[in-house]
């Protein structure tokens, strides 16, 4: 008996650390050349501005490469190669072997999927688990699930014998580079259209290695072209006059002008603009999943996405539980070096939005909200902002009605459904809203009710080529992915 | 006789909202999302740990393990050999700790006792007809008492699925308080066979009743029918005993049995258990493997890990 | 003295694995000994079938496009071969780009096959298309290639299972598919081909009671007998065209199931 009271009684302490490794993706597998021109009729050449400006990794300040500052003259080259492409030979191609141009490049952007993750958040700061998982894999569907479309367009659009609009002009921001100009270009190819993509100033390196991928898939030249610059390429080429289409992906402010630019235009236009989605979370629902939801919702890809769960309407009844479990949450994310595989935050993408972010947190501050941040050592070099939750939110403060595109939540209550419809509406935009409830039918009653063009229930930041992605209101007009994706791309003679 | 509510006024803080019924009715235990739970589990899984911290985790591998032998066809001769190996699992490194315990079936257990004694190997048990669980109560109940008779330090029970899985789930719960009461000094592990529950939300049922009931531990498997451990199904049921622990203030362990067989699958379960439980749980105290060749591929990573090479299951004992 | 070659034996494509008939029989066909497959071939190629089929219904449609367009690389790969057991280069080529056609459709089916439908009451409905299971396919005698992959890509790209009857007279081409096949990433089972006299195999499959639909287009004289056999368990009979390109040929061997779900606080 006494041994077996020393056996039962002997203690075993606890592990007093524990800490997980540097898990680098390795960098080598880039090739960064010392600068990249424009990328015009199948080739790079130098900018007619004899501009250059860097591109900078944000989590080191690091110089990657410098590129072109696309000006006036270049966009309009660029858009004459879209043009001659066009009339010359992808308007006449059939439509099978358009498909496999696409198919083509779906399967290299497949092939070199490690080169443009790395790359990827390299040059934009996000974690290489989310380019390696999310961005690149989507990207390469994205291609694939349009290949298909261009040879059986007239089953997209039964009776009403659609025809490509010609040459479309598509200006694409930092957040998904590549994932961003795999949704315009590829059904705007798949469509039988000819286009001059323009990357944003802060990371445009994807789109250069596209262009490489367009050259091994022998895409004929100039059925792509990309122009890099800051906004004033993306100005030129919304004012040129022989672009039939301009499809932008940015913030409001700028869609909202775009809109005026092209007033009293033929050009067609599709916006896909900023958003302030309401997370919401009935009492009901699977807790412990709705929290990842949540945290998924607004900590991926460091809260840079226009449809982020940045609000959190949580259902007053579970409020404490939520937001205990919610902090405990945040305590175990990982913030640092994007090419670590173990990050789950990244870099902010630049100093601009940083101190954007810094800004709206301050009035959050200021304005009476409780921050909460956990504990995060933030790297010396680079741009960082700690996992950050607002409570004590009321609907009125500038953190619950502006954009911050930054890893802020602010949390809200609400008592009933219907409570919780309207204070989601309850804002001028309308880009995605969140719904977790185990209940069915509730789903649907609410998904009936929000006014917002993507619904995510029981899940959240869910993407896929087939499915139909846009905005209400002031965020945006027009849909990317499935085959509405296709609409904006083409005209119908019946 | 014993009125049917004494076990139940006896019984530990229930968790908020959670009332034991009168009928076979559980409210509001909440629901677990299957998706989002395997979803979490997966990208745990692909978490890397440092080079120093893998030799702790495989130390701590090696401490938390129950090696276990359930066969038909055991005897006194295979269970001295696996106490043997307990006891000092690597006779050419010094330095490997023994395990947990060794988990063995009644009959075997004064053997296991004697074998070990002097050590600090625990002599765990599995009772109550196990792995089916299909006997009258008197029967299991009897069977725990003879175990503990025997020596056994540990209990491992069974819940009786047939009554989870129609709705009786006063029956299972009654059935363990009274074993837990048979147990006596003993600590009990509450088998729930994870693998014939059918969802998560059932397994999470399981989960907070056998902690209202009284568990000492919960664990998912008996090892005899497939699946048994996964990482999903042991997320979901840290997650209770998290839940259970905020509410109640009350530790509760939690043992993974069968199905993990690589040293890599095991770090995997620490980093779940460290990211949902945190340092406190990660002690042989709160949380076991059940295993068998678990042992031996452990064995061969830390001498990976201390020579650099790549090992052959030659060099390591088979017992 | 020039150099003997190593001679291909034709066997049966049966679960992935190139089997010989069970009854050890061939039959003489384009200058070959060719795998005469008797009724337990097709029993057991019907099996395996049935088998494969579960996973690969389950498969994402992304995989499944993915894997047909995979098949079209491989061909792609053996061109010359195709070409020398079919009329030649033109044909195999069609029948490459009929297979990408078909490929593309996967992940599209559902949008343009089916819908949610605005019913007069507070529920949700949507009706989704499913593959049928198991399909025979009796394949065209000609064109030796174009015909096959006409009647089987369709069958594929829905999540169904193939037991195909190959030409009788040109069962080459179908046995160099199989090859193409076996080297795509194609779950074994999912295609199975069997060569033989389509007069012996033919009735066998159209009254296997665990087949769901047979595609007649090949058959030749037997039809009417066929279909009475094919009604014992309410088979979905189709008779195709020989070169038809079209996603309502995928239709016709998928089910649509409707749902309902109540839209209420």
């Amino acid at each position: 008996m006494t041994e077996l009271e020393q056996r039962r009684h002997a203690p075993v302490p606890a592990l007093t650390e524990w800490d997980y490794a540097p898990a680098p993706e390795a960098r080598e597998i880039v090739t960064l050349e010392k600068r990249y021109g424009l990328f015009i009729g199948g080739k790079f050449v130098k900018p007619r501005s004899g501009e250059w400006f860097p591109s900078i990794s944000p989590s080191s300040e690091e110089k990657l490469a410098e590129v072109g500052q696309a000006n006036g003259q270049d966009v309009n080259l660029a858009v004459k190669a879209a043009r001659s492409a066009y009339e010359d030979g992808w308007s006449k191609l059939a439509p099978g072997e358009r498909a496999k141009y696409l198919f083509r490049i779906a399967r290299i952007v497949a092939e070199r999927s490690r080169e443009l993750a790395v790359l990827e958040s390299l040059d934009g700061g996000k974690p290489i688990r989310e380019s390696r998982d999310v961005d690149v894999p989507l990207a390469a569907a994205h291609f694939f699930y349009y290949a298909g479309w261009a040879d059986k367009l007239e089953y997209a659009f039964p009776n009403r014998k659609p025809k490509p609009l010609g040459v479309a002009g598509q200006i694409i921001p930092w957040n998904f580079p590549l994932l961003m100009l795999a949704w315009k270009i590829a059904p705007a190819l798949a469509a039988g259209n000819t286009v001059v993509l323009k990357p944003a100033e802060t990371t445009p390196l994807s789109a250069l290695l596209f262009a490489d991928i367009c050259r091994q898939a022998e895409l004929p030249p100039g059925v792509v072209n990309i122009v890099t610059g800051d906004g004033r390429a993306g100005a030129a080429l919304v004012q040129h006059d022989d672009v039939d289409k301009i499809a932008f992906t940015g913030s409001t402010e700028v869609g909202k002008a775009i809109q005026r630019e092209l007033a009293g235009t033929d050009t067609k236009l599709t916006l896909e603009l900023g958003g302030k989605a309401a997370n919401i979370i009935f009492d009901d629902a699977a807790l412990d999943q709705a929290v990842e939801g949540i945290v998924n919702g607004i900590y991926f890809n460091q809260g840079h996405v226009c449809c982020a769960g940045s609000r959190l309407l949580v259902q007053e009844s579970i409020y404490e539980q939520t937001v205990a479990k919610l902090k405990r949450r945040l305590e175990t994310l990982r913030l640092g070096d994007p090419l670590d595989k173990n990050t789950d935050i990244g870099a902010i993408n630049s100093k601009m939005q940083l101190d954007k972010i810094t800004e709206l947190v301050e009035s959050g501050k200021a304005e009476g909200a409780e921050i909460f941040q956990p504990a995060c050592r933030l790297p010396e070099k680079g741009y960082w902002f700690a996992p950050t939750v607002f409570t004590n939110v009321a609907q009125s403060y500038r953190i619950a009605q502006e954009e911050i595109f930054g890893p802020v939540l602010s949390v809200l209550t609400f008592r009933t459904p219907e409570e919780a419809v309207e204070k989601a509406n309850n804002t001028a935009y309308g880009l995605s809203a969140g719904v977790w409830t185990e209940k069915g039918s509730r789903i649907l009653w609410m998904a009936e009710r929000l006014r917002a063009g993507v619904v995510w229930a029981n899940t959240f930041n869910r993407f896929d080529p087939a499915s139909p992605f846009g905005g209400y209101k002031e965020s945006g007009f027009g849909r990317e992915g499935g085959r509405h994706g296709l609409e904006p791309y083409l005209r119908f003679d019946a | 006789m014993r009125h049917y509510t004494d076990p139940m006024a006896h019984a530990p803080a229930l968790p908020r909202g959670f009332e034991l019924p009168m009928e076979p009715r559980l409210p509001r235990i909440g629901s677990v999302d299957a998706v989002a739970l395997e979803e979490r589990a997966a990208t745990l899984a692909k978490r890397s740990i440092k080079k120093d911290s893998k030799l702790q985790a495989f130390d701590l591998a090696v401490r938390m393990m129950d090696l276990t032998t359930l066969e038909g066809a055991d005897t006194p001769g295979k269970v001295a050999a696996l106490c043997s190996k307990a006891m000092r699992p690597d006779p050419v490194d010094p330095s490997v700790p023994s395990v947990a315990a060794v988990c063995v079936y009644p009959n075997l257990v004064p053997v296991a006792v004697q074998r070990l004694r002097g050590s600090t190997v625990k002599v765990a048990s599995v009772a109550t007809a196990f792995p089916s669980g299909q006997s009258p109560l008197a029967v299991k109940l009897a069977d725990v008492r003879e175990a503990v008779a025997f020596g056994a330090d540990e209990i491992d029970m069974v819940i009786d699925r047939g009554a989870f899985l129609s709705g009786r789930y006063a029956k299972v719960y009654d059935e363990i308080v009274q074993v837990k009461e048979a147990c006596g000094e003993a600590h009990l592990k509450v088998i729930l066979e994870t693998g014939e529950l059918g969802t998560y939300d059932n397994v999470r049922r399981a989960s907070l009743l056998a902690m209202a009931a009284g568990a000492d531990f919960i664990k998912t498997s008996t090892g005899k029918v497939s699946p048994a451990a996964t990482l999903p199904v042991t997320l979901c049921m840290l997650e209770a005993i998290r839940d259970v622990h905020d509410e109640t203030g009350r530790v509760v362990g939690m043992k993974p049995a069968g199905g993990i067989r690589t040293a890599k699958q095991a770090v995997q379960y620490l980093v779940v258990l460290h990211e949902t439980l945190g340092l406190q749980w990660l002690t042989p105290d709160l949380f076991r493997f059940g295993a068998s060749s678990l042992l031996n591929d452990v064995l061969m990573q830390i001498r990976k890990q201390k020579t650099g090479q790549y090992q052959s299951s030659d060099y390591f004992t088979l017992d | 003295m020039s150099r003997l070659p190593v001679r291909k034996t034709y066997k049966l494509f049966i679960g992935g694995a190139f089997p010989r008939s069970e009854s050890g029989r061939t039959y003489e066909a384009e200058g070959q000994n060719v795998a005469r497959a008797s009724r337990k071939d097709a029993r057991d190629a019907v099996v395996a079938a049935r088998k494969a089929q579960p996973g690969w219904a389950a498969a994402t449609a992304y995989n499944r496009g993915q894997v047909l367009y995979r098949i079209a690389e491989m061909m792609e790969n053996r061109t010359a071969d195709l070409a020398a057991v079919c009329s030649g280069k033109k044909e195999v080529e069609a029948a490459i780009d009929r297979v990408v056609w078909y490929a593309g459709w996967a992940d599209k089916l559902a949008q343009v096959i089916g819908s949610a439908n605005p019913v007069a009451g507070p529920y949700f409905n949507f009706s989704i298309p499913e593959p049928t299971g198991v399909v025979a396919v009796l394949a065209p005698e000609e064109p030796a290639l174009g015909g096959l992959v006409s009647r089987l890509a369709p069958v594929l790209v829905g999540g169904n299972a193939a037991v195909v009857v190959a030409s009788e007279a040109h069962p080459l081409a179908a046995i160099e598919l199989a090859e193409a096949i076996a080297t795509s990433d194609v779950p074994g089972g999912v295609v199975n081909i069997l060569t033989g006299l389509t007069e012996e195999l033919a009735p066998v499959l159209a009254g296997h009671m665990d087949v769901n639909a047979l595609d007649l287009t090949g058959a030749n004289g037997q039809v009417a007998e066929l279909e009475r056999l094919a009604a014992d368990n309410v088979k979905r009979v189709v008779h195709g065209e020989v070169d038809e390109q079209s996603p309502w040929t995928i239709a016709r061997f998928l089910e649509i199931k409707t749902v309902w779900h109540p839209i209420g606080q």
